[in-house]
């Protein structure tokens, strides 16, 4: 390098001249510079990024904690709903039972009303048929005493209601 | 370097130039042109550190996330390549860092002075990262920090090859730090200087050094930062070297 710096002025780098400006004030500079940035801007930066990671920190922490609580509350709403869902059915069988019960009264008591006119009915038709019966007889013994005054054969009352007696049965 | 046409002439070594600010002889005191540009380093690095990060937001604005994201950029790097315990000389590096990245990025500054393109300046800069670490090793590890130089895994008759080998690197180490940075630096704005020269010597066909000018340009400011983070990544490998000293 001494020899290069003795051929030329070519070069300004190689002035030994300059150095000793150059490396004062280089010292000087890198002196300033050291203290400006270790005391003053780096302090304040880490300060920031601890801050922000700090709060990021927390905040994750924050959101974790409400997810918990919405699961939380998820849970409870599922569970609500079910117990809600087992309540209605719970209810809708009761009322079903209930109904089943009502009704089963109202058609037994309707069966035996029925069965009460039905034997009341029976009892009418017998009657009426009965007096049907009697009153076909009637006419019969009627007619047959005639017919047997007509043709002039006397002919007992006694008789006369066997016969037709008789003869109505038999085709009865 | 002078035009064949008349008057041209291009000096692309005049920018590289030590100056008295106010005139008279350069002595080791004087207020040069190198205490300007290094002030205005400090200025700028300050002014992305401190004043961009002044809101302390904790959503952070634009300057404040640059300011951030630089602090987390080299604090990471020291983490990752010097090792967990190399943090507590985070602030050295990312001085050095901030130094040298506002040094090459002010110099691209047209009518600029890139201090970083001085040898002297370079050289100062990679004897103290030498220095340091070299005299941390010893501190922290004894005479165990020569195990650097003697690979234990190595067979027992090349170890002292090996040595002399290992010797001879560590002691380049502070060379090639240096020469690499002002090197890339000086190379850089004295091709920018040439072809500027040359726009006005081609007349109507200007447009095509302009052109090469405007390229260039580009390409130095990615040079200017990749120097920057190549400084400051060896100075962090040289430290991991003095913590841990073991291969």
């Amino acid at each position: 390098m001494a020899e290069t710096a003795a051929s030329g002025s070519g070069m300004p780098q190689l002035d030994v001249s300059t150095f000793s400006n150059q490396i004062f004030w280089l010292i000087v500079t890198l002196v300033v510079l050291y203290y400006v940035m270790s005391r003053v801007a780096l302090p304040r930066i880490a300060a920031v990024l601890a801050d922000r990671r700090g709060t990021i920190t927390s905040d994750i922490a924050a959101a974790e904690e409400y997810k918990l609580k919405a699961q939380q509350a998820e849970e409870a709403y599922n569970k609500a709903l079910a117990e809600a869902r087992a309540e209605a059915g719970r209810i809708v069988d009761a009322a079903k039972a209930e109904m089943q019960a009502e009704l089963d009264v109202q058609i037994a008591k309707a069966d035996a009303e029925i069965a009460a006119k039905a034997a009341e009915s029976e009892r009418r038709i017998r009657e009426i048929r009965d007096s049907a019966m009697e009153m076909v007889s009637d006419v019969s013994k009627d007619v047959t005493t005639d017919i047997l005054d007509v043709f002039g054969a006397k002919a007992d009352k006694r008789s006369v209601t066997a016969a037709v007696n008789a003869r109505l049965k038999g085709d009865a | 370097m002078a035009g064949e046409n008349g008057g041209l002439e291009i000096r692309p070594m005049d920018q590289f130039e030590v100056k008295a600010l106010f005139g008279g002889d350069v002595s080791w005191y004087t207020p040069t042109n190198v205490t300007l540009w290094m002030a205005l380093t400090v200025v700028a690095a300050s002014a992305l550190m401190i004043y961009g990060a002044r809101g302390r937001a904790l959503v952070p604005s634009r300057a404040q996330s640059a300011a951030e994201m630089t602090y987390g950029f080299i604090y990471n790097m020291v983490k990752d390549v010097a090792g967990h315990d190399a943090v507590r000389f985070f602030p050295h590096v990312f001085t050095l860092f901030m130094f040298v990245l506002f040094a090459n990025l002010l110099g691209l500054i047209p009518f600029a002075f890139t201090t970083t393109s001085h040898i002297a300046v370079t050289a100062v800069l990679a004897f103290t990262v030498f220095l340091s670490v070299t005299a941390l090793g010893f501190i922290l590890n004894g005479t165990k920090f020569l195990g650097l130089f003697w690979v234990s895994s190595a067979p027992l008759a090349l170890r002292p090859v090996l040595a002399l080998i290992e010797l001879i690197s560590y002691f380049a180490r502070p060379i090639s730090h240096s020469i690499r940075l002002a090197g890339a630096m000086m190379a850089g704005h004295a091709v920018a200087k040439v072809f500027a020269g040359f726009a006005g010597a081609l007349g109507a066909a200007f447009f095509v050094p302009v052109l090469a000018v405007t390229a260039l340009y580009a390409l130095e400011l990615l040079v200017a930062v990749i120097q920057a983070y190549v400084f400051t990544i060896l100075t962090c490998v040289y430290l991991k070297d003095a913590l841990h000293p073991s291969h």
